[in-house]
């Protein structure tokens, strides 16, 4: 496929490693923030072919994994009721709440239905007039556009019975965080790409200025990300500390002025609890006064319940990049994609899935021993 | 979840929605281009969620290959390097 096949070659990816290891000279801490490029990184296996003083950590850029126990607990208070058809993104539903998750609600008898796109939510309304048809929006400024546009899209029809859950949140403030974490030891950043698209990197220059950290926006494919972390070590060893980007097929400095417009009509700012991170000022949008009647929160009159995460998972540890998945005890043995105990085990883009998916042969034999 | 594939537009309907067309591969879906109106028809576009994001610059690709491929014959030519840290 064009734009992905070519960013894949194997020859370019081998001199690019040569030319990172050339450059390097000590030992550099960089993290990706997003799961997609986690993804490729671990099912590439960087780690194993870059020189040993190259580092990668995994952040926190996997939506399903952050998004709060409390809005999966409300999640399936909603979806549990018989008037309600609820739609959500397939990842989300086996995502641990505080006591089951939406594929028991579904189970149960629950209407839980999987879509691709938002705008399949505004269909099923369109089709069911007689059910509250709520839509679980979650995700980071990638998928806050297409959100507010499918509520636009409702408010022009006048669809009564669609109302979103949404738990949206931003990438600067969560970095900024874990830059300001005393136990933090990430020294640059490799910024998300597709987050970008929809933002632009300007809001990135004040991260790097403040904290002398150097930032690189890339892509997804591993020519993208070889390419970010060349950039990057190229920075760390000249004590530099810019934002660069390597995106710049997909990437514009602004970024795209129409979709950040309809997320500024439909939503506001607000802050945000995060899975194993805790509360992060501003670092979140919530759908604002104009368009309560989408916000399901307010429909049903949703509260928060006190819901505590389970404590032998070390997901806020993985998401802080300060461990990583193999380093749990918990890995390959009480959980995994089938029972998972957190939400990086669960998504796709999780940390902990990746490393089961590519990585789960390097666990310690103990970890091993429970396995498929 | 910021998962976004490019795919080529085939085709656009120019109704409310401004939905298109887009090819990925061999499959065929459609997407709304409301988010990047400047899309037409043989542009690439990255799409999320049944959304095409941005329109990719296929100039600004070129540039990106070729300067990485001139890399790997640049190394070609010099061969490997005698004092490096590999």
């Amino acid at each position: 496929m064009k734009y992905i096949d070519e960013f894949r070659d194997p020859k370019i990816a081998h001199r690019l490693v040569e030319e990172i290891t050339r450059r390097v000279t000590r030992d550099w801490t960089m993290m990706e923030i997003c799961g997609g490029q986690t993804h490729t990184l671990v099912r590439y296996g960087f780690e194993e072919m870059l020189p040993r003083q190259v580092h990668l950590v995994h952040g926190p850029g996997c939506p399903v994994c952050v998004t709060p126990l409390e809005v999966v607990d409300k999640a399936i208070e909603v979806a549990a009721r018989p008037d309600v058809i609820f739609v959500s993104y397939g990842d989300m539903l086996r995502v641990p709440g505080s006591k089951k998750d939406l594929f028991h609600v579904k189970a149960e008898g629950g209407d839980v239905r999987i879509v691709y796109s938002p705008m399949e939510a505004l269909k099923i309304a369109r089709r069911n007039p007689d059910k509250k048809v709520v839509f679980f929006g979650i995700g980071f400024e990638t998928t806050a556009p297409p959100h507010a546009m499918a509520i636009l899209q409702a408010k022009r029809e006048g669809l009564e019975n669609l109302s979103m859950l949404a738990s949206h949140v931003l990438v600067p403030p969560a970095i900024r965080t874990l830059l300001d974490s005393p136990q933090n030891r990430v020294q640059a950043f490799i910024a998300p790409g597709h987050v970008c698209a929809i933002v632009g990197f300007d809001q990135y220059e004040s991260l790097a200025r403040d904290y002398q950290v150097p930032i690189v926006v890339a892509g997804f494919e591993p020519l993208d990300l070889l390419e970010a972390i060349n950039m990057l070590v190229t920075q760390l060893e000249a004590g530099k500390h810019e934002v660069q980007n390597q995106y710049v097929r997909s990437v514009t400095r602004y970024g795209n002025i129409g979709a950040q417009r309809a997320v500024q009509e439909v939503f506001e700012l607000c802050d945000r609890k995060w899975r194993g991170i805790g509360s992060i000022p501003r670092s979140g949008v919530r759908i604002n006064s104009k368009f309560a009647a989408y916000d399901a929160e307010r429909v049903f009159g949703l509260e928060d319940g006190g819901a505590e995460e389970p404590k032998e998972c070390i997901a806020a540890q993985v998401l802080m990049g300060l461990k990583k998945p193999l380093d749990c005890p918990e890995f390959g043995t009480r959980c995994k994609p089938e029972s998972p105990l957190g939400a990086p085990m669960v998504s796709p883009e999780g940390a902990c899935s990746a490393y089961y998916q590519y990585k789960r042969h390097l666990a310690p034999a103990v970890t091993r021993m429970g396995m498929d | 979840m910021c998962l976004a594939i490019p795919g080529k537009v085939l085709s656009i309907d120019e109704g409310p929605g401004r939905l298109a067309r887009v090819q990925f591969g061999g499959i065929t879906r459609t997407a709304s281009l409301d988010l990047v109106p400047e899309a037409g028809i043989g542009d690439y576009v990255l799409v999320h969620v049944g959304f095409a994001i941005s329109k990719i610059d296929e100039e600004e690709a070129r540039k990106t290959m070729e300067a990485l491929e001139q890399l790997a014959d640049l190394q070609d030519e010099l061969g490997p390097d005698p004092v490096g840290h590999a």
